[in-house]
């Protein structure tokens, strides 16, 4: 048994380790807040990161087809990588620093990115394209203005699954001490605090959902169209 | 570059290849977890999606538990399995969080493979007086195959890699010369089990990917016709890898 440091009560569901525990998140409300905070920082830069790199990357493979090959074939080689084996290879140049993680969850994110971007791009109707092209529009105006509004739902898809995949990702991070509610989830593993443990997870899986919903209402205001469509 | 000839002096130093936590025994470790659990994970999923995309329901589910199983943490599971389970148990712990992230893409590969079985194929069968247990085995499950073993492949690619990550909570496999290396501050150590992770995870890659091909009707197919000069599958040849 444990002896009571603090004055719990001895129904408090921290002193019986619980796996469901209000007092949990009421008293480490803070940390967790810290952790979630940390989360979100790292899936954001590096969803963002990626997305920068990929559009242009994307662009030039479709524009140049010898690329095609290397492009796909290095980030299918890279997406094959397990996260620990990354993190653990980017750990020498970059140390144990959030910088390290981060560049390892945009390295996946870019790989599901430009593939995603690729098949956007190429989905683009040739037929408005044609049409745009007839109307005088140039290469800068049919990108912005033709393009990537008709590619944005394959865009988005990618944008989606990227991000979900990296909310998840994030806890392994946690390697090297900046995984975000990883952190939390490997702590309660070491000291067998399983409040600590479950809340963690359950917030981690409830960040992919609500970053999810985010990206398709952002999807449903960029693309106003489709809506009336239906 | 002092880490890489570091880590090719750890790898290449025989004391670290012997003895329970040398690499031939997590080489083995992480061969046995994974082949136990993509066999049982296979033999589960796939009756299940073929069948389902064979009568055409569920697909809802079938499609969406692939999504599901991406926002669920691996390292959140195995941390909730080996918990409850115990440490000295944390070797059926590691292989059933492996079984449960290799479901989602058989799941969904089997049965999307069925449902994207040409109809007319189907129904030119049927009117060649097929039973229904022909047109599964001899029809539908061969032309289901390239999308379903590219689900396969998925799925060893997944559980190579949450098989990696079972070693933060001590389970079997590569991944402890990783965790083995950072709990040293091994530098060396640390790069070498990377690097023999990553290799062994193309090499699941190129194998599974090489089998994808070999198992292709449509490839062999092929193969025979360039022996005849005849080429039966122009046109049914699409690019398998589209669903996945």
């Amino acid at each position: 048994m444990l002896v009571n440091p603090v004055g719990l009560s001895d129904s408090s569901c921290l002193l019986r380790n619980e796996w469901v525990c209000w007092e949990y998140v009421q008293t480490r409300g803070d940390e967790l807040r810290q952790m979630t905070g940390q989360h979100l920082y790292i899936t954001a830069v590096s969803i963002l990161l990626a997305f920068v790199v990929s559009l242009p990357l994307a662009l030039l493979v479709r524009r140049w087809a010898p690329l095609e090959g290397p492009v796909l074939g290095t980030s299918t080689m890279l997406y094959t990588i397990p996260s620990l084996a990354l993190f653990a290879l980017l750990q020498p140049l970059t140390g144990l620093t959030i910088e390290t993680v981060i560049i390892g969850i945009t390295t996946y994110s870019l790989v599901i990115l430009v593939r995603t971007n690729l098949t956007a791009l190429r989905s683009v109707p040739a037929d408005a394209v044609e049409a745009a092209r007839g109307m005088g529009y140039d290469a800068g105006r049919m990108l912005l203005r033709v393009e990537l509004p008709l590619a944005l739902p394959t865009i988005f898809a990618g944008l989606r699954l990227a991000t979900v995949s990296a909310v998840a990702l994030t806890t392994v991070g946690a390697i090297i001490g900046f995984g975000g509610l990883g952190n939390a989830i490997y702590r309660g593993y070491r000291s067998n605090f399983k409040a600590e443990v479950l809340t963690a997870s359950v917030l981690c899986v409830a960040l992919a959902i609500v970053a999810d919903l985010l990206l398709i209402a952002l999807q449903r205001r960029l693309t106003p169209w489709r809506r009336r469509a239906g | 570059m002092d880490w890489l000839t570091g880590a090719w002096g750890w790898l290449t130093d025989s004391a670290n290849w012997s003895g329970p936590e040398g690499i031939a025994s997590r080489l083995w470790e992480h061969t046995y977890i994974s082949g136990i659990a993509l066999l049982v994970a296979a033999l589960i999923a796939l009756p299940i999606g073929l069948w389902l995309g064979h009568i055409g329901r569920g697909g809802g589910l079938a499609i969406n538990i692939s999504n599901i199983g991406r926002a669920i943490p691996t390292f959140a599971v195995l941390v909730l399995l080996v918990l409850p389970l115990g440490l000295e148990r944390r070797t059926l712990a590691t292989i059933l969080a492996l079984i449960l992230f290799a479901l989602p893409p058989l799941l969904t590969n089997a049965y999307v493979g069925m449902r994207e079985v040409d109809r007319d194929t189907v129904e030119a069968a049927r009117g060649m007086g097929m039973t229904a247990r022909q047109l599964v085995t001899g029809v539908e499950i061969p032309l289901a195959t390239p999308v379903l073993m590219n689900g396969v492949r998925i799925a060893a690619v997944q559980v190579v890699a949450t098989a990696t990550i079972a070693a933060i909570v001590a389970g079997p496999g590569l991944g402890r010369i990783i965790t083995a290396g950072f709990g040293l501050q091994d530098q060396d150590e640390i790069v070498a089990g990377a690097i023999l992770v990553a290799a062994y995870a193309l090499v699941v890659e190129a194998l599974f990917g090489l089998l994808q091909r070999v198992l292709d009707p449509r490839e062999r197919a092929r193969k025979r016709g360039r022996r005849t000069g005849f080429d039966p599958a122009v046109g049914a040849v699409t690019d398998s890898r589209s669903s996945g």
